[in-house]
């Protein structure tokens, strides 16, 4: 399985390579930088940016396609020398390879169709061109993110795309929440960008460089300290869990709902948040020399995707419970990377299939606020069945593929991680394998919910509220996406397709001797789980009247649910309350010990504090002959010195 | 005796006409004063254009170098010349002037009480443009002349001098506090300079006894084997040097007195101080104390280290308790000043590039922010961040430039800061792992504070005394342009300036005799993993015996 990495240098039609991350980073400049002038036609530019880069995605992949197998799918574009000195060299350079184009088509692709969709969305927006503005930065960073060659422009397209993120939570930014929320976002993302950090810094110090090949040859090589090896995939995992969401930093996601829906779906559900998945990925050959790291990747994408899966159950917000479901299917995402060699593919599956599923199920969610007067509120729904059709078939299409219905996407990928996780083995496998098939129970549950309480039922919307589908430049981008929905799952494996292309880039898929459960017999009872979670949230949920409050007299669980089981609360008690106290005790410290103790220590040596009084007063002349005394007193020395 | 045109001479003497013909003015022009102080400072900025490109990164050390008797009785010579990290600084102070300049446009613009008095023949006249600008042009001059020196004594001289201008630029110019706080900046300063003076002459009596004649070069003591000083005498006059630096800088414990006078100085001025004059130090631990005491540095480095990872967090820390946003862009001058010594004492490539690449970059960097809380100040007439909110809503261009400084001091990759920041750290991770990482948790606390700022003035609910805030002038859009374009195109670009920087840090990190540690990692492993002998076991890797 240790093969040397070695990218050629990108030729004929991949030299267009940087203009995937260059086109929509001029989009962004313009619409950011132009003002006003750019507001009739803003709108028209930031939807052209990322469907030119899709078309040149689309033309490489096929070119890409049309090369043999292996070694000569790694092109690598070189831009400019970036960072040089001494030993350290950063260039910018450009890696198209089979998984960085597999996102740029995710990306570019899903991208514009939610371009087009925020066409219809933000209409009446007064600042819908800075809105596409961000947007494209968004897109640039991205791409920037997934096409770099080395770790260092990796953390810049990173960190770009919290930026972007930062921004677009925060783009109706005098509502005081989003505000906060943005700033949450980008501080919980900050902690898992110091594990980044130090992972490269980590990097740089074993292995001398940060560009990819040469780290993952280095790993390769064995030279490498295993624990250095597994230190570097923890802070990676740190790095990762900040980006996707995942516990122990999950607690920003749910808030970043205070997005306009567009963001969410493009942003917190189809690529950015998959960015951790992407980082480890990526390494694959650090994970495959660190098994230790790769537990802990299991381990927190088993206790994300139930995590998530809970709240999911808890809130009435559609957006949030959407989120809480991101959550929860990253977590599969990571677990299924963390099982590692064979089950990588697997975990860009998912994410290719969740890349559609949830992207059609936010934009669906948007429309039924668009119709609803931006409620988000599920118990203000009910019935929207009959009054908002499409929306409704369109969220089905996404319904069905999140809890793994055959044929839909998901059930191709889903069943894929629960089987790969059983296929370990022993108490881990049974243990990770159990934990996936419960969740997709949970999930079925949510759900189910979800759909209950929007589309099925009496209507409970009040009397000035006119539901009512959204227009076409929004329903066609929903409807793609709800095609991809039912779709992609079976043509992303038709023949093992997926897993063959992205070989070069993660490793091939490693045949177990046999299954632990035959996957027919796997398949099964993952959907009869799924069967019994829809059926408990229907006979729970549907089948009474939704009050218009959340009950209060709830069970313990459902109390931990509804609070997010207690992210919040913990990081309030133990990092920002502390640091509160503690910053306010250093400012006294500072104005009255450090300060006092000099200014103390001033008064002494300059006999009283008259003397400082009088230094206030008549400074000038004191200065001045101070500067004189001082010029004599060095003259003297120095002569006396030479004299001596 | 020189070498090349003598481009720092002529830098430096630029902005020195400007004071001459300042003074030359009647009273009746003296808002001539600010033009003829802009025009200066432009002209030294394209000479020191002019000497970046003359400038040969793979030439000798010190490239246009003039070396010319000054006081014969103790070999003070007048000396000066450039090397890659001059170069870089002396570039950055001549941005930084016709940016602060613009800035202090109208902070000296006579005010009608005081005009009045000095009808009356009061003595108060005295402030005024022609003052202001003229003090401001000398401060220039001094700067360029302590980056540019190559003796000791000569460079004492302008360091000390350095404080005058200052002095009467925030003692006479500045804010309520502005006596309080002058004096303490110059009290700060003097002891610092005392100590230093010390030193200077503790170099000295070594040169005489050592070499037979007294000198001040610093290529002479700085030579390879010229000096031959014990480990007490190299302790004691690196701390004269160390604490004068560690006191302009500031370092931790020697902060306190720059958020008094920051606040308190007006817009330009603040630049100039902290994004300039403050650089001073930094420059100064790498110029003379590496070179001039390496057993000293090398020996003492592990608690300068820590006082440099204390500053951080510290600095930080209180950045983001202060609800003064000039207070509070001060503080985070002084965790960003942690984080240059750090790279300077670390003696590694990196951690020395970037520390001179920070120098550069933090002068933007903070400059941006003191001029865009002045921007703020000057419409609100307050400084307090509870007075503001919404601002990007009523004036977007200034909300966007609040948010970009406010980017830049959380060190965005992408950004001029995050190079810089970057290859200090890893700089030190290479050689002091446990510090690098202390260091590395400051990069969250930088984010609490510039979010906190951004979140508190621009995001929010318009306050009403919000409302009325015009959009960015002509004038401050011209001011805060070329900050904005250095820090993004410093990110993207900073090969040019790194490139001359480096050849100067590596050479200094030789004089401490240190080396850059090599990859754990051999070399080869990297393009060709030996494939057959890993040691893939049960999951474990074993490292391979060599």
């Amino acid at each position: 399985m240790t093969s040397t990495t070695h990218y050629v240098a990108a030729t004929g039609v991949f030299h267009l390579t940087f203009l995937l991350v260059l086109l929509p980073t001029v989009g962004a400049a313009v619409l950011l930088l132009g003002g006003r002038r750019t507001n009739p036609w803003g709108h028209l530019l930031g939807c052209a940016m990322p469907i030119l880069s899709f078309v040149i995605g689309v033309i490489e992949f096929v070119a890409l396609i049309g090369r043999d197998g292996g070694q000569s799918r790694q092109l690598d574009q070189h831009l400019w020398s970036w960072v040089p000195a001494g030993s350290f060299h950063a260039n910018v350079n450009l890696l198209l390879d089979p998984l960085s184009l597999v996102f740029v088509l995710l990306i570019t692709g899903v991208g514009s169709l939610i371009h087009v969709y925020s066409v219809g969305y933000m209409e009446h927006d007064p600042d819908r061109r800075r809105f596409f503005g961000e947007l494209n930065l968004f897109v640039a960073a991205m791409l920037l993110l997934v096409l770099a060659d080395n770790y260092l422009v990796l953390y810049v397209g990173w960190e770009g795309v919290g930026l972007a993120s930062y921004l677009l939570i925060g783009f109706w930014s005098h509502k005081p929440s989003a505000a906060v929320a943005a700033k949450k976002a980008f501080l919980v993302n900050r902690v898992g960008d110091v594990g980044l950090s130090l992972a490269i810094m980590l990097m740089f110090t074993t292995f001398g460089t940060f560009a990819f090949d040469g780290i993952f040859n280095g790993a390769a090589s064995g030279h490498a300290h295993s624990g250095t090896m597994t230190a570097i995939g923890l802070l990676l995992l740190l790095g990762a869990c900040g980006k996707s969401a995942q516990a122990p930093l999950q607690s920003w996601l749910l808030d970043a709902m205070e997005g306009p829906t567009p963001v969410s779906a493009l942003i917190h559900a189809a690529t950015m948040v998959t960015a951790g998945v992407y980082l480890v990925a990526r390494s694959a050959a650090i994970y495959d020399v660190a098994p230790h790291a790769r537990v802990a990747v299991e381990v927190v994408g088993a206790v994300t995707l139930v995590m998530g899966a809970i709240i999911g159950c808890a809130y009435d917000d559609i957006k949030k419970v959407l989120a809480a479901s991101t959550m929860s299917q990253i977590g599969y995402m990571m677990l299924a990377v963390g099982i590692g060699p064979g089950a990588y593919a697997i975990g860009i599956l998912h994410l290719l299939t969740h890349g559609f599923f949830k992207a059609n199920m936010f934009l669906s969610a948007g429309s039924v606020m668009h119709g609803n007067n931006d409620e988000v509120n599920m118990r203000r729904y009910g019935g929207l069945r009959k009054v908002m059709p499409v929306t409704f078939a369109c969220f089905s299409f996404g319904y069905l593929a999140i809890i793994g219905m055959i044929p839909f996407s998901g059930f191709f990928s889903k069943d894929k991680i629960i089987e790969a996780a059983l296929d370990k083995g022993g108490f881990e496998g049974g243990f990770l394998g159990t934990i996936a098939i419960v969740g997709a129970g949970l999930t079925a549950f949510y759900m189910t919910r979800l759909m209950a309480m929007t589309f099925f039922g009496v209507k409970r919307w009040p009397k000035d509220v006119h539901p009512h589908d959204a227009p076409r430049v929004m329903l066609i981008p929903m409807a793609i996406l709800a095609f991809g929905s039912l779709v992609a799952g079976y043509l992303l494996i038709l023949g093992g397709s997926l897993q063959h292309f992205l070989t070069p880039a993660v490793g091939g898929s490693v045949e177990v001797g046999a299954h632990t459960i035959s996957p027919v017999v796997l398949s099964l009872i993952t959907l009869a789980v799924v069967a019994g979670g829809v059926t408990s949230a229907w006979y729970l949920v549907a089948r009474k009247p939704i009050p218009a409050e959340p009950p209060t007299y709830v069970t313990p669980a459902t109390k931990a649910a509804r609070a997010s089981l207690y992210g919040d609360a913990f990081n309030e008690g133990v990092f920002m309350r502390p640091g509160a106290y503690l910053t306010r005790a250093l400012v006294f410290f500072d104005n009255r010990g450090v300060d006092g103790l000099v200014n103390g220590l001033a008064a002494l040596v300059g006999g009283t504090s008259a003397r400082f009084r009088r230094l206030q007063t008549g400074f000038v002349r004191s200065y001045a002959l101070s500067m004189l005394a001082g010029a004599l007193a060095l003259t003297a020395t120095l002569v006396l010195v030479r004299v001596g | 005796m020189s070498s090349g045109f003598p481009w720092v001479t002529v830098i430096g003497a630029i902005p020195l006409a400007g004071v001459v013909a300042i003074m030359a003015l009647p009273k009746s022009r003296e808002l001539q004063a600010r033009g003829i102080a802009l025009v200066a400072s432009l002209v030294a900025f394209a000479a020191s254009v002019g000497m970046a490109i003359d400038y040969k990164t793979h030439g000798s050390r010190f490239q246009f170098t003039q070396d010319y008797n000054w006081i014969k009785a103790f070999g003070a010579h007048y000396a000066v010349g450039v090397d890659g990290i001059a170069l870089a600084l002396i570039l950055m102070t001549t941005v930084l002037a016709p940016v602060c300049v613009l800035a202090s446009w109208h902070d000296a613009d006579p005010d009608p009480a005081e005009v009045a008095y000095a009808e009356r023949g009061d003595a108060l006249h005295a402030r005024g443009p022609r003052l202001f600008f003229a003090l401001f042009l000398a401060t220039e001059t001094l700067v360029v002349g302590v980056f540019g020196s190559l003796d000791v004594f000569f460079f004492y001289v302008l360091f000390e001098a350095m404080l005058i201008p200052m002095y009467f630029l925030i003692g006479s110019f500045g804010g309520a506090r502005r006596s309080y706080a002058s004096v303490k900046f110059l009290l700060y300063s003097l002891a610092g300079g005392l100590l230093m003076l010390v030193a200077v002459i503790g170099l000295y009596v070594v040169s005489v006894h050592q070499l037979g004649h007294g000198t001040f070069d610093y290529r002479v003591l700085t030579a390879p084997g010229a000096l031959h000083m014990s480990h007490g005498e190299q302790i004691a006059l690196f701390l004269g040097f160390f604490i004068a630096f560690a006191i302009k800088a500031p370092l931790w414990p020697f902060h306190t007195w720059l958020p008094d006078a920051a606040s308190e100085a007006p817009t330009g001025t603040a630049v100039l101080l902290v994004g300039v004059l403050d650089k001073v130090g930094t420059f100064g631990f790498l110029r003379y104390c590496l070179p001039l005491f390496p057993y000293a540095s090398r020996t003492l480095a592990p608690y300068v280290l820590g006082l440099c990872v204390m500053g951080i967090l510290y600095g930080a820390l209180l950045a983001i308790g202060q609800k003064d946003l000039k207070r509070l862009v001060a503080y985070s001058s002084v965790s960003h000043f942690g984080f240059i010594a750090l790279g300077v004492f670390a003696f590694t490539t990196q951690g020395g590039s970037g520390a001179t690449l920070y120098m550069v970059n933090h002068g933007f960097s903070t400059g941006a922010l003191f001029l865009v809380v002045g921007f703020l100040a000057s419409r609100r007439g307050s400084r307090f961040v509870d007075d503001f909110g919404g601002v990007a809503k009523v004036a977007p261009w200034l909300g966007a430039m609040i948010l970009l400084a406010g980017l830049s001091a959380l060190s965005l990759p992408g950004l001029s800061t995050f190079v810089s920041e970057f290859l200090v750290l890893v700089g030190t991770f290479t050689v002091h792992r446990w510090f690098a990482m202390l260091a590395t948790f400051g990069i969250v606390l930088a984010a609490v504070y510039a979010l906190w700022m951004v979140q508190r003035t621009i995001h929010g609910p318009v306050v009403p005394a919000v409302e009325g805030f015009k959009d960015l002038s002509l004038r401050e859009s011209w001011v805060i342009a070329p900050v904005m374009i250095a820090i993004v195109g410093l990110g993207i670009y900073p090969k040019p300036l790194l490139d001359a920087i480096t050849p100067a840090v590596q050479q200094t990190n030789s004089v401490v005799r240190s080396h850059d540690p090599t990859p754990s990692v051999p070399e080869q492993s990297r393009t060709n993993p030996a494939p057959a002998e890993v040691a893939i076991n049960g999951g474990t890797v074993f490292r391979s015996a060599k």
